[in-house]
């Protein structure tokens, strides 16, 4: 079983369709590439895979649960439970620490554990910034922060908005090999990126235009065609 | 330390909000010490006039007569010291005993009043005199402004007193002269105990006036108390003293009341106002706690703590102010220090949560409506 299934999924804002008859699937451990240019309906796709918003038409499953028609009150939870969210500018509360910041993920999911979340933190290697608030840290610390919080909750979907998109070269690389990290670990990661680099990182990339899906490629399809030839 | 409760964790992101976003929440603390500053020295103004204004009524006479009971002219001086233990000491102002009588004055009769000089002092600081005020139990005397007019006296003049019906007469001085511009005037007062001697009416007087700190209801307890506990002296309110006294007192505490409220209301305008523009400028972080799994509950719960503890810390702050205000107040105004009172203080306290909690409430609600979208959509 797919962990998303997406079925002719539109969203339509007064009279602008910000997305039509979108069809997706996405498998567990799967790295999925979302690309394309600004106004394409990136953001909104994002939204409703996040469980943020709720699309106009058609259907949506995840891990099993078709999220259609559920309540606001059911999406908070779906999200909390099962979606794990990277922002490009790390949106990481200015007055709390590192390791508060990862507290207040485990806060409205279930309990906050100061160990766990210095164990996170650790993983990103940064311990020994835990007790520095988000203006003591670089742009690539708190992406590692914001990544650190994204997994505290052992979510089943890491969507990840242009996480490179606010770093300088060598911060990207330090983040991105984080997330190729996660992906061998059989993480399932949709990614969205304007860097047709990182989004050769992906297994597949979909590209979006005027709200549908204009192209996509599959990275295994290729390389096993590769792999024959 | 490892796991924490999700209340301790609550409180840490309560207090990390305050204190880490000082200068906004600054704001905020000022707005609700201010007004719980005007609102606590208001209040404590509000119970402490009647107090002080009751001592400066006292300056316009007494308010409280002790009479003979039934049809008597006169009653025995020890029943005013009975009466008198039936009155609160520290309210007391002070006791003038009174006997009226006639007598010569160079030969011409007058009326005259035996008292204790130093008792009217306080009973009736109204009383204007020319000269000196003669000592207690000297043998000088005070006169009228009529009387002293019509016999052409200048104090320090010496004149001759005699009881009508006796061949005794008395050189006395003139102390004074005496202007109220009332019945006074035509008087001549002189040392109790002189006149009692003189007339042969040893430990009688005609009426005490009594000058006391009280309100309308308790100055009728006493009297009924009075009436109930010592047979011979008929207690009497000065109506006219005591009414007045209540009208103004009363418009007064109005006033205070009327400007506590507008105060209350500015506090809370204030306040919802400061609330408002921190939600505002927090809609990042609220679609972000939202985007995290936050239900609006939490969102309302954190919000409204914040508020409360700015409440609870503004509140603190106020009614310490609030109390140097309203001895400020006390001390240029009516020229006497005020006792901190703790109930005020507590109710100014109760006060500054309340008002805050309520004018928390819409940006509150606001904060709820954010939506989780706009995290991701950058707005």
């Amino acid at each position: 079983m797919s962990l998303l299934e997406l079925h002719d999924v539109s969203m339509v804002y007064g009279s602008v369709k910000a997305l039509q008859g979108i069809d997706l699937t996405v498998e567990k451990g799967e790295w999925l590439a979302l690309m394309g240019p600004s106004g394409s309906g990136k953001t909104t796709l994002m939204n409703i895979i996040g469980c943020m918003d709720k699309a106009s038409t058609g259907s949506i499953v995840l891990d099993g649960v078709d999220f259609t028609d559920v309540t606001a009150g059911n999406l908070t939870m779906l999200r909390r439970d099962k979606i794990g969210l990277v922002f490009q500018q790390f949106h990481l509360i200015p007055y709390l620490t590192a390791v508060e910041n990862l507290m207040v993920a485990q806060y409205y999911h279930s309990m906050p554990d100061e160990q766990e979340a210095l164990l996170a933190l650790e993983r990103v290697g940064l311990k020994e910034r835990a007790r520095h608030l988000p203006s003591q840290l670089s742009g690539g610390e708190q992406q590692r922060v914001c990544i650190a919080r994204a997994l505290i909750n052992y979510p089943m979907l890491i969507l990840a908005d242009e996480p490179t998109g606010n770093l300088d070269e060598a911060n990207a690389k330090i983040v991105l090999e984080f997330f190729q990290q996660l992906h061998r670990e059989g993480h399932t990661i949709i990614m969205v990126t304007h860097d047709p680099k990182v989004a050769e990182l992906a297994e597949r990339c979909i590209v979006l235009e005027h709200g549908r899906i204009a192209n996509w490629k599959d990275r295994r399809v290729v390389c096993r065609e590769e792999e024959v030839s | 330390m490892i796991k924490m409760t999700k209340y301790s964790m609550y409180t840490k992101m309560i207090w990390n909000a305050l204190l880490r976003r000082r200068s906004r929440m600054l704001i905020a603390l000022l707005a609700v010490a201010i007004g719980a500053t005007v609102v606590s020295g208001l209040v404590t103004i509000y119970y402490d006039v009647p107090r002080q204004m009751g001592r400066e009524f006292r300056s316009y006479g007494a308010n409280l007569l002790l009479t003979p009971a039934g049809d008597q002219q006169v009653m025995a001086q020890n029943l005013v010291a009975n009466a008198t233990a039936l009155l609160p000491s520290d309210k007391l102002i002070g006791i003038a005993p009174y006997l009226y009588d006639r007598i010569k004055l160079n030969e011409q009769p007058f009326l005259v009043a035996g008292t204790h000089f130093q008792a009217v002092k306080k009973v009736s600081p109204y009383w204007q005199i020319r000269g000196e005020w003669p000592a207690d139990q000297s043998e000088d005397i005070v006169i009228g402004a009529e009387v002293a007019e019509r016999l052409e006296i200048e104090p320090g003049q010496q004149v001759t007193l005699a009881a009508a019906g006796s061949e005794t007469e008395k050189k006395v001085k003139v102390a004074g002269i005496l202007r109220t511009g009332g019945s006074e005037e035509n008087f001549i007062f002189l040392d109790l105990s002189l006149l009692q001697q003189m007339l042969k009416k040893e430990g009688v007087i005609s009426i005490a006036q009594v000058s006391i700190t009280a309100n309308e209801a308790e100055l009728n307890t006493l009297t009924q108390q009075i009436g109930e506990q010592v047979p011979g002296v008929a207690p009497r309110l000065v109506k006219q003293v005591t009414q007045s006294e209540q009208t103004v007192l009363g418009k007064l505490q109005a006033l205070v009341y009327l400007v506590t409220i507008v105060v209350l209301l500015l506090t809370l305008i204030c306040v919802a106002t400061t609330m408002m523009a921190v939600v505002t400028e927090r809609r990042k972080e609220i679609g972000l706690k939202k985007a995290l799994g936050a239900e609006n509950r939490s969102i309302i719960l954190e919000f409204l703590g914040e508020g409360l503890a700015l409440g609870a810390l503004g509140g603190l702050l106020g009614t310490i102010l609030g109390f140097f205000f309203a001895q400020a107040v006390s001390v240029n105004v009516f020229g006497r220090m005020i006792s901190f009172q703790p109930l005020i203080a507590l109710l100014a306290l109760v006060v500054s949560i309340a008002v805050t909690g309520l004018a928390c409430l819409i940006p509150v609600k606001i904060a709820t409506e954010v939506e989780p979208a706009i995290v991701l959509r950058g707005e």
